[in-house]
């Protein structure tokens, strides 16, 4: 099969180009998501708060990979690491050296940020198939990594670590869930919002440049190399914050949370939210938390058929993602203006 | 000296496993060009199915064409049910669709034949292969039949008009196209021959894994690695890739400290990302130039 003469292609790029514009909401969808965001807490129950909780944590680690494949192009299976790295930093801080949880996110976004910009760094002469393998070796090496015995003293081995569960502060009348609910949500939108500007800046279309064409990019004077390994330490960074609110609201890291399922889950939330469309990382993350549930209800047995199957049914009728509804939905609402 | 000897030869013996499944995996990168997550597990639905078979009193052989022709069969029906209609999707969304063939068929197995650990049998006995107490004379077989494999596929690319047609839809679509080759039945013919190579691929590991839902699960890893180190364009470095995973997995078991079970993976797939980062179309693989 390996002829002597070499093959020519003419590759499509891996991702598909999503315009600028396309990339985030209107500002009127927007306040209204907001609002429901704020409100929702105040009529459900603490479970279903936590739940909420978690959605939005989810959705902030499927927006980093949202950043770093629908923005730079490049594939990752390598998230869950990243996560890890968070969760673990959060866990230690708070627990060994009594840092307060709040300053241990950005210790943590930036610790991680720096570890992913190392590891983009022997990634970049990988793409593609071979990127998502050298990823992939990533999240299977952590889980082993966080139980090395020399580790243990901080690490807590097998065991994990169990977190306190912060209260609501200046003695604010709610509970736990609800005060970690309104955190995580004010941190969610500011880093919604800064990626929204990133993606739209001067770093953000030299990403996007490289996601469409890396040789076009490098002629047009873009520092390829420095864009790639900027764009892995930003979705890891934020991937690291996103698990140090995960380890606080779930008051408990242990090295099996953080396997390679973990990355395929994120990987599937950006699917079904739409590559490159940020907004849809939140559809994404209530597939990736609900659906599971869903098909467990539905049959415990065949759960993950189950699952499966829907996944299946959602990428065929919709392949482009939550990001093909909201297009569909905005040509309707234009339609029926003009008339 | 006798220890290195010794750990090459288990490392060849657990090689064989990895060149086995990389075979099946190089194939299917051939006609769809990527990698399809759920090979495993059709690998191991396959093996149930001749598992069955024996059970309802069937002779070994017999299971194993039977099974070889199902699995072929259920291949190129994959292909023409669930992703033919995704042929326009982009590629993650195909693999998102690989990720929900691996989940229904994993539960399902589990569901049929639930997840208790099964004995497999072996046609080729399990003594010791030429008086080495490392390599059994099943692993002998199985590196074999591997090779075996790997001339059959050689000839029927080299020298079957199929053949030449599956490389030419395979490497430039529509000049294949215009030239009169059915391309989308070359496709689905490549997941009917990747899923019959995966059967064998299950049949032979079985005896030594044990049959289980989850058996592929490590050996798809392992697989893919194996693909991806010897090039994923060509079989005969799959082939290779897979000898040369297994003896660094067993050498980096035994020679670096505070390696355990645990560690053998993540440092064998460092070491295939080191070899990639050097040469990043894999040893075989033939580099692909773009045109810009």
């Amino acid at each position: 099969m390996s002829t002597a003469l070499e093959q020519v292609v003419t590759d499509a790029p891996a991702v598909e180009a999503v315009p600028k514009r396309a990339m985030t909401l209107g500002s009127g969808t927007s306040l209204v998501v907001l609002g429901l965001l704020i409100l929702a807490p105040l009529v459900v129950k603490n479970f279903i708060i936590f739940q909420l909780t978690m959605l939005l944590i989810y959705g902030l680690a499927v927006l980093a990979l949202n950043i770093l494949t629908g923005g730079s192009g490049q594939f990752s299976l390598g998230q869950s690491a990243f996560y890890a790295v968070g969760a673990y930093t959060s866990a230690i801080l708070m627990e060994t050296y009594n840092v307060n949880y709040v300053l241990t996110l950005p210790i943590s976004g930036i610790l991680c940020f720096g570890f992913g910009f190392l590891f983009g760094l022997p990634a970049l002469r990988l793409s593609g198939v071979y990127l998502a393998l050298a990823t992939f070796a990533l999240a299977t090496a952590m889980p082993q990594l966080l139980k090395l015995n020399f580790l243990e003293p901080w690490t807590g081995g097998v065991q994990g670590l169990v977190v306190t569960k912060p209260d609501a502060p200046f003695g604010l009348p709610m509970s736990q869930d609800m005060w970690l609910y309104y955190f995580t949500l004010v941190i969610t939108i500011a880093i919604y919002i800064a990626s929204v500007n990133l993606l739209r800046s001067r770093s953000g279309r030299a990403f996007m440049a490289i996601r469409d064409n890396e040789i076009a990019a490098s002629a047009m004077g873009v520092d390829v190399a420095l864009y790639k390994t900027l764009a892995f330490g930003v979705s890891a960074g934020i991937t690291g914050v996103a698990g140090s609110l995960g380890a606080i609201v779930v008051q408990f890291v242990a090295p099996d949370s953080y396997t390679i399922t973990l990355a395929i889950q994120l990987f599937l939330g950006m699917v079904v939210g739409g590559v490159g469309w940020l907004p849809g990382s939140i559809v994404g993350a209530a597939f990736i938390i609900f659906v599971p549930n869903m098909a467990e209800s539905v049959s415990k047995g065949l759960s993950g058929a189950v699952f499966g199957v829907l996944l299946f049914i959602v990428i065929y009728l919709v392949p482009h993602g939550a990001r093909q509804v909201a297009i569909f939905c905005q040509q309707t609402v234009a339609k029926y203006r003009k008339r | 000296m006798e220890l290195f000897t010794n750990q090459i030869l288990a490392g060849i013996s657990t090689g064989a496993i990895y060149a086995c499944m990389a075979l099946a995996v190089v194939m299917i990168y051939q006609a769809i060009d990527h990698l399809n997550f759920a090979q495993g597990e059709m690998a191991m639905f396959s093996t149930f199915i001749s598992w069955q078979l024996m059970q309802w009193g069937l002779p070994y052989w017999v299971a194993f064409v039977l099974t070889i022709a199902f699995s072929f069969v259920a291949g190129i029906a994959i292909e023409r049910v669930m992703f033919r209609p995704l042929v326009k999707a982009p590629i993650l969304t195909q693999v998102a669709g690989f990720i929900a063939l691996y989940s229904i068929i994993n539960s399902s197995a589990g569901l049929i034949w639930d997840f208790t650990i099964k004995q497999y049998p072996t046609p080729f006995g399990s003594a010791p292969f030429l008086g080495s107490q490392l390599i059994s004379t099943h692993q002998a077989g199985m590196i074999g039949v591997t090779l075996l494999m790997l001339l059959g596929l050689y000839f029927f690319f080299q020298y079957t008009r199929v053949g030449l047609a599956m490389r030419a839809a395979a490497s430039l679509p529509e000049s294949a196209r215009l030239v009169g080759i059915n391309t989308s039945w070359m496709v689905a013919l490549g997941w009917g021959m990747a899923a019959a190579i995966g059967a064998v691929a299950g049949i032979l590991i079985a005896p030594v894994v044990f049959l289980e839902p989850n058996m592929m699960l490590g050996v798809l890893i392992y697989g893919f690695a194996a693909a991806v180190l010897g090039g994923l364009t060509s079989p005969f470095g799959a082939v290779v890739g897979g000898f040369l995973v297994g003896i660094f997995e067993n050498l980096a078991g035994t020679y670096i400290p505070g390696v355990g079970n645990e560690l053998k993976l993540p440092i064998a797939l460092a070491l295939i990302i080191s070899v990639l980062v050097v040469k990043p179309a894999g040893l075989f693989g033939r580099a692909i130039v773009k045109r810009v």
